[in-house]
């Protein structure tokens, strides 16, 4: 089995599971019915999103297991995800402003896996990148849309910019399972996607009247495995029960 | 101070259709977020291939009143229906 490549699907895999079961959370809760379908849809892009990387996760480590028991039947210390996606939605800006942070992310670096070495990545890639595009452009007007709206939007969407700062420089941070895939041409180096998002997240944030806070400090640990938040483990208990309590039932 | 969304009209064009048909309305703040939120209420199932929205203020109707006035003198005029035709197949959706 090649464990990096296996760490490197299942940091993509858990990007998009954690947050498809953040995002789903509003299912029936959203402000308006049109979001809440929105929201919705969004989630089940991202569980889709998952099924693919996890299913191939699974293939390479070559144990039998397939992506719902790597879903479902993984603990927290085992979880690779961005500390990002899995912090709690807080009101509906935060919730939108945190999707813009991952999407504007989530689309270049799909647009880069796009080309690599190993023909199953790329191909997950380009199915996922069209959802990727839409994601980042309906998150992209919302940002815009209550940033540059009342004075309280505006203050709720710069509030929640200001919380979420210090996640987003995980995105960036490489170790030795990105090394590996550098080396492998299978996926591109973190840091060399820095460049163009911030010329894209800089861009929409201006247009919503809003300001990047100065500050470059990044908490870290998410994608490494080497901590998670304290928020984490309460989302894997709702998402997790009724795999553990029922192991393998089935709808 | 106005909470409302305004109500937008939303048209598609299917895959197989040749015009765009009424498939119901929402609410949105502007016509950009009309057409995304129609692409996600509307064409989630690949209904469709292009979307039209107008917002419902601007769409006119006759009035249900009119309707003997309006509709009832072309009863009677089957002539107006090409149904003394016989339609090439080649000529497809009439």
């Amino acid at each position: 089995m090649d464990a990096n490549l296996f760490q490197y699907l299942l940091r993509l895999g858990d990007n998009t599971l954690v947050l498809g079961h953040r995002v789903s959370e509003w299912c029936g809760h959203a402000p308006v019915l049109e979001e809440d379908i929105a929201l919705a849809n969004t989630a089940l892009d991202l569980i889709g999103q998952t099924q693919l990387w996890l299913g191939l996760a699974a293939e390479v480590e070559g144990k039998g297991r397939d992506a719902d028991q790597l879903a479902m039947q993984r603990d927290i210390w085992d979880f690779r995800n961005l500390l990002l996606v899995e912090l709690p939605n807080g009101d509906f800006g935060r919730t939108l402003m945190r999707q813009f942070l991952f999407d504007a992310w989530q689309v270049i670096n799909l647009g880069r896996l796009m080309n690599s070495s190993d023909p199953r990545v790329a191909e997950i890639a380009a199915k996922a990148s069209k959802e990727a595009a839409y994601h980042v452009e309906r998150s992209a007007d919302t940002v815009v849309g209550l940033g540059d709206g009342t004075e309280e939007s505006h203050a709720r969407m710069q509030a929640a910019l200001e919380y979420l700062w210090p996640y987003v420089g995980e995105m960036f941070l490489g170790d030795e399972v990105d090394a590996a895939m550098v080396a492998a041409g299978i996926a591109p180096d973190p840091a060399s996607l820095r460049a163009e998002y911030d010329a894209l997240i800089g861009r929409v944030i201006k247009t919503a009247t809003l300001e990047i806070p100065d500050s470059s400090f990044a908490h870290k640990g998410g994608k490494t495995g080497v901590f998670h938040t304290e928020h984490l483990g309460h989302m894997l208990c709702s998402m997790q029960w009724l795999q553990r309590a029922y192991p393998g039932a089935s709808w | 101070m106005k909470h409302e969304w305004p109500l937008w009209e939303i048209f598609i064009r299917g895959q197989h259709g040749m015009s765009h048909r009424h498939v119901g309305s929402l609410h949105a703040p502007d016509a950009e977020m009309a057409i995304k939120n129609a692409r996600d209420v509307y064409t989630r199932r690949n209904e469709g291939v292009s979307i039209w929205v107008v917002e419902a203020v601007n769409v006119a109707a006759s009035s249900p009143e009119d309707k003997g006035a309006f509709y009832e003198p072309s009863n009677s005029k089957v002539y107006r229906h090409p149904t003394f035709f016989d339609i090439p197949d080649e000529v497809g959706s009439m």
